[in-house]
């Protein structure tokens, strides 16, 4: 099909969208509401281009392209229109960029800057509206919100949580939660991915960096830090260095530069979470159930369930998440051992997740004294590398402490979608028979498709597992497996599609192809490393001699296992 | 009476079970199936008795729409129950919707025994004692109440003009109006006799849903809802579109301020609505409708409910409709009250149990509407215009109307006008003819300045253009659009920048908030239109310097909230503003330039003083002026500083001397 877009013919595909015409072509057409994947809303008709022919505007995002069409998406007439929406935004903004956490990631600034917006166009009254500080995770603050509704999409249509949506009509309307209370009594799961997607500062992460200053500045405080699989393989992107590349080492650098007492990579307790819950899975299978067994490292899914399925929380794996075992570890093992009270250790981690912050906090997490203290994400941590004035680039690398610096390749692979299946059937695979499975990787459960599955035969037994991330996906799953239309043994659940490599607390600019690099890195870092299975990390040896026997335990039950209750709240 | 659908004979076969594809037609012309003479007497009988004539006892008829009660009917209907009880009168009583005159409403038609049916106007429940008295005791038509007469085979009132020559009536062409008013819209029997739901009946009997379309198509009924697309051409649409689940959706939802078509027909009339919305169904395939009905009109959804309710009864929804083999369920589904609804993917989203926001088109509804399947929707008065098509013929439906436009439109009249109330008139109507002639012009001998046609959507055409011809070309060529029927009227006194500002404050307020350029602009738009008509005593250098930008910045933000927008709320959202702009720009560049308002209107504008040869000081003024701007000794001449006065009025209305002055 030929179309011409602003003068040059072109050829474009059926079906498809302006827009998707002009972006093979190299044109950028300026959008705020357009979500790659989802159906167009239409809503902020910013897309607008001309129709040639008709000297009509209409919305590239949603129109599709028709023969002979032509279209120009930078006419004087789209510009001034574009402009003139813009102002009007602009208009009902707070005007404060040098204090907003988006100043320079924001699309709307980006677009004043491009149409040369120099001036406050209208002076009349905008909508006053409180901040919403009432979650651990997500900081709401409506006053910036420009109601593209990307937010509210990624929520119901990708999450299926529906915690936000529209409210009120006209000037008044906003995106709110239900009964217009705050996000902590509502469905939110806390995963972040409204941040991820919205293009303003009107979602953001709770910021703790402040808490995680002051310890470091605390004399009497051993700070320990743990830093997820996932972190390092995406935080060199805040530095402008290719997507793709693992800066472990110069991470821990950076750490040891600000004041860090300890180092601790996550992908350790990973490890020891591979050998719990691949013994609870082995014991699940010898007493005949209940199946399908849950993952439990992924905190938004836990609350997802928790308030969406409570019946199905005793499927849920009974082991607590890679970082509650560190902190548990850290604090009520390691500590007691260098004779330090629990009290003056603090325990910070840096985590791809906005949903972590929650999980800390969670009473089952510690109570009094909490096994994990202070959690950023991997954009917090970049701030903080910046604040430190540390050129993460001319670092030399450093390792990390003992005794919980050795970690498997297996742990690492934790950060992305499936990683923990294909972990946890490793030393499942090794449990039951005492040998190592012969083909380590399994392809089954890798990249990142929604939902995938896999057979591994353990001696006869044939063990089904599923892996599905994005919590749509999993309600979808769900469903099927309460319709008895599925079944498995074993199913990981992660509840951001692509799984923590695209969490929410990721740097903001997190597309498709950032992604694939991350997760691309993750399976080269497990290729070419020696040490591929948990079970024989010389570090979780080490600490089940010493201290907690052996998987499942009594001390194990104690410190890394937790059970979880049905949550009501406002739907 | 016997029951709708009766048997006449054990020849009859028609049942719910073994439904008669004659079953309708049967009624009025049977029997059909076989010769007999009793038979068809028994169906004659019938005719006659549900048309109540050679009754020997009077009928009283109330018009009782909403409104009728509005204007007391309820209390009406109380007095001459109470009146026949006292006096032991046997009598039928009957509840009609609107016929249409609102502003002389109660309407009370008696039926006379051998008399023709007449109607009386203004029928307070105080004046029931003296129109019964006089017509059931006396057999006379109180001189002053009679409105008019209908005509009939019996004996007609001396003295009393026919409805052919009333004014109000005179020059309407009255089809889908044809029975408001007149029948009794809960009778399902009395909309059969009729002639109703013959069309339907002969679509699914002898019309394939091709055919259907193709009559539609060729009457060249285009959509009553405002846009004014080709009826025919949608159904035809859906119609090609494959999917084993299609839809129909009547939308009901009318929402413009000064309008109240769709509610009259539905109150007056829900049969006729139904049928259309049955026959569209078959047109396109679809098993299922819903009629989109905003819950603000409680008597109507009552009366809908009633009629879908007779219907399935009768087997003329439900499943195998008269042995054709289609089946149709339809959905009441109240909206709570949102303008935005009435637009067509808002609407469908509501129904889905969504919040009512508006989806970029294409798709359009006809191949992706309700969740997701092709779906039609038209307005209650384009579905209501369907049994006459097909029973009477596109030729028919043509021959009134103009080529482009063919057929009648209802319009609402209200505001200035002596007759407020509903006309249905063939397209191509002049203005002058509507407001002149049958809406009696301006009353208290005032002078007509303009009148807005379609709502907060429409625009407004000034006098010295009444010669304009009402139908979709003319009404485009000169810039306003159709709508949905509703005209308001404004005299002299009306101020037309406070009239936009009326409709902008609508708008925005009734906006869903999705697109940008609706929800900011016309917030933007309704701001600057509030500091051009209110007081400026304390208005600061840059909202001086704002409100002379104020015309510029309202042409521009109208054209891009216009052109930008994602629905057709937005997209008319600037009309008001921008047609009042093309008419009376004088008007605007008075409040902002002199800060006057010509009609007297703004009251911010307003400047009070005190005349001081009528002024005697007795501090009245002094006492109730809220901000003390008034100054002055007593028993001496008082003065306002212009200053401090808020332009209240409370001077003036209390000033026993007449001495304060405004202008």
């Amino acid at each position: 099909m030929r179309i011409t877009l602003n003068g040059k013919t072109m050829e474009a595909r059926e079906g498809e969208t302006i827009l998707s015409a002009a972006r093979r072509m190299g044109l950028n057409i300026p959008t705020l509401c357009h979500m790659e994947g989802l159906p167009p809303t239409g809503a902020c008709r910013v897309c607008l281009v001309e129709d040639v022919k008709t000297g009509r505007l209409i919305p590239s995002c949603s129109f599709p392209v028709s023969e002979g069409m032509d279209i120009a998406t930078h006419s004087s007439q789209v510009v001034a229109a574009r402009k003139t929406i813009i102002e009007l935004l602009l208009a009902s903004h707070p005007d404060d960029c040098l204090y907003c956490a988006s100043n320079g990631t924001c699309e709307l600034q980006k677009y004043a800057q491009e149409l040369g917006v120099r001036q406050r166009s209208y002076s009349g009254d905008r909508n006053r509206i409180d901040l919403d500080m009432s979650s651990p995770s997500i900081i709401r603050d409506p006053e910036k919100c420009i109601l593209c509704g990307r937010c509210v999409r990624v929520c119901s249509e990708v999450q299926g949580v529906s915690a936000i949506d529209f409210a009120g009509r006209g000037s008044n309307a906003q995106v709110s939660c239900a009964f217009d209370e705050g996000l902590n009594v509502s469905s939110c799961v806390n995963c972040g991915q409204c941040v991820m997607v919205c293009p303003t500062g009107a979602l953001t992460e709770r910021r703790d960096v402040d808490r995680v200053l002051a310890a470091l500045d605390d004399p009497k405080k051993t700070v320990v830090v743990q830093h997820a699989p996932a972190v390092s393989v995406s935080l060199a992107e805040e530095f402008g260095i290719k997507p793709g590349s693992d800066v472990v080492d110069k991470m821990n650098a950076a750490f040891r530069r600000m004041g860090f007492d300890k180092i601790f990579p996550t992908s350790f307790s990973a490890d020891l979470t591979v050998m719990e819950e691949a013994h609870e899975l082995v014991e699940r299978v010898k007493k005949g159930g209940p199946f399908p067994m849950f993952t439990s490292c992924s905190p938004g899914w836990i609350k997802y369930l928790e308030e969406f399925h409570p019946d199905l929380l005793g499927n849920v794996s009974t082991c607590k998440s890679p970082q509650q075992m560190m902190g548990a570890v850290v604090k009520r093992l390691w500590a007691p051992a260098q004779g330090l009270e629990s009290g003056q250790v603090f325990n910070v981690s840096v985590m791809p997740c906005t949903a972590k912050k929650f999980e800390a906090a969670r009473p089952e997490m510690g109570g009094e004294v909490p096994d994990v203290d202070a959690v950023i994400t991997t954009r917090e941590l970049a701030e903080m590398i910046r604040m430190f004035g540390i050129d993460i680039t001319s670092l030399e690398g450093e390792q990390a402490d003992s005794p919980f610096g050795d970690r498997s390749s297996a742990g690492k692979l934790f950060g992305a979608t499936g990683g923990v299946m294909e972990a946890a059937a490793r030393t499942a695979y090794h449990m039951i028979t005492g040998k190592e499975l012969p083909e380590l990787k399994i392809d089954a459960v890798r990249g990142l498709q929604d939902v995938k599955e896999a057979v591994v035969n353990i001696d006869g037994l044939e063990l089904k597992l599923a892996v599905v991330s994005g919590l749509g996906n999993a309600g979808r799953l769900l469903k099927d497996i309460i319709d008895g239309k599925r079944t498995y043994h074993f199913v990981e659940v992660m509840t951001c599609r692509g799984g923590c490599i695209s969490g929410g607390g990721q740097p903001l600019v997190t597309n498709p192809e950032r992604v694939k690099a991350r997760m691309q890195v993750l399976y080269e870092i497990d290729r070419d490393a020696s040490l591929r299975v948990s079970h024989e990390n010389p570090s979780i040896k080490a600490l089940y001699r010493d201290f907690l026997k052996e998987p499942g335990s009594h001390k194990s039950h104690e410190l890394l296992h937790t059970e979880y209750s049905p949550r009501e709240v406002l739907k | 009476m016997p029951s709708i659908k009766f048997r006449c004979c054990d020849k009859c076969t028609d049942s719910k079970d073994t439904p008669c594809a004659k079953s309708v037609e049967c009624l009025t012309e049977g029997p059909l199936c076989h010769e007999d003479q009793a038979c068809r007497d028994k169906r004659l009988g019938w005719k006659e008795s549900v048309a109540r004539k050679n009754t020997n006892t009077p009928i009283i008829f109330i018009g009782a729409g909403t409104c009728g009660l509005g204007a007391g009917a309820g209390a009406t209907i109380g007095a001459i129950r109470e009146y026949l009880k006292a006096k032991s009168i046997e009598c039928t009583l009957v509840e009609v919707g609107c016929i249409g005159l609102c502003a002389v409403e109660p309407i009370v038609d008696i039926k006379l025994p051998g008399k023709n049916r007449i109607s009386f106007h203004g029928v307070t429940h105080d004046r029931v004692g003296v129109l019964l008295e006089s017509m059931l005791h006396d057999g006379k038509a109180p001189e002053n109440m009679a409105l008019m007469q209908f005509p009939g085979e019996e004996k007609a009132w001396e003295g009393v003009p026919g409805i052919g020559e009333h004014p109000f009536f005179a020059s309407q062409t009255r089809r889908v109006l044809e029975s408001c008013g007149v029948m009794d819209p809960e009778s399902l029997e009395e909309y059969m006799a009729g002639g109703g739901y013959r069309a339907f009946a002969r679509a699914l009997r002898t019309m394939t849903p091709e055919q259907v379309c193709d009559t539609v198509e060729s009457s060249g009924l285009r959509g009553r809802g405002g846009a004014g697309f080709s009826t025919g051409k949608k159904w035809r649409f859906a119609l090609n579109t494959p999917s084993s689940v299609k839809y129909v959706i009547c939308n009901a939802d009318e929402g413009d301020p000064g309008a109240f078509m769709d509610r009259a027909v539905i109150e007056g009339d829900p049969h006729r609505l139904i049928e259309g919305i049955a026959t569209a169904a078959y047109a396109v395939g679809a098993n299922h409708a819903y009629i989109y009905i905003r819950a603000e009109y409680p008597l109507a959804i009552k009366r809908l409910r009633n009629a879908l309710q007779q219907a399935e009864a009768a087997g003329l929804l439900g499943t195998n409709i008269l042995d054709s083999g289609f089946d149709l369920h339809v959905t009441i589904k109240t909206g709570a009250g949102a303008f935005v609804c009435g637009e067509e993917t808002a609407l469908i989203k509501s129904v889905e149990g969504q919040r009512g926001m508006p989806s970029p088109r294409p798709p359009f509804p006809a191949v992706s509407g309700l969740f997701g399947k092709p779906t039609i929707i038209n307005n209650v008065e384009t579905f209501a215009n369907v049994s006459g098509i097909i029973d009477r013929g596109p030729e028919w439906f043509r021959s009134k109307g103009t080529e482009g436009s063919p057929g009648t439109k209802v319009f609402a009249l209200s505001g200035k006008i002596t007759n407020t109330g509903l006309i249905e008139v063939a397209m191509g109507t002049s203005l002058d003819e509507i407001l002149f002639g049958m809406g009696g012009g301006i009353p208290g001998g005032k002078a007509f300045k303009a009148v807005q046609i379609g709502g907060p959507s429409g625009g407004c055409i000034p006098a010295g253009h009444t010669d304009l011809r009402i139908d979709y070309e003319s009404l485009l060529s000169f810039g306003a659009m159709m709508g949905s029927g509703g005209l308001v009227v404004m005299d002299e006194d009306t101020c037309m920048v406070d009239v936009a500002k009326f409709f902008m404050d609508f708008i925005q307020r009734e906006s869903c908030g999705k697109c940008i350029p609706c929800r900011e602009g016309t917030k933007r738009m309704l701001e600057i239109l509030k500091a051009i008509t209110r007081g400026y005593r304390d208005e600061t250098k840059e909202q001086t310097l704002e409100r002379f930008r104020g015309i510029v910045t309202l042409e521009r933000l109208g054209q891009t909230v216009k052109k930008t927008s994602l629905c057709g709320l937005g997209q008319t959202a600037p009309n008001p503003v921008l047609s009042t702009l093309r008419w009376f720009r004088n008007e605007y560049e008075a409040h902002v330039f002199d800060r006057k308002c010509p009609a007297g209107v703004c009251t911010g504008l307003l400047t009070y003083s005190i005349d001081p040869d009528s002024c005697r000081g007795c501090t009245l003024c002094v006492r109730k002026c809220p901000s003390g701007a008034i100054k002055g000794a007593q028993k001496s001449p008082h003065y306002i500083v212009s200053q401090e006065c808020v332009g209240c009025g409370a001077c003036l209305e209390v000033c026993p001397f007449g001495a304060v002055r405004v202008q």
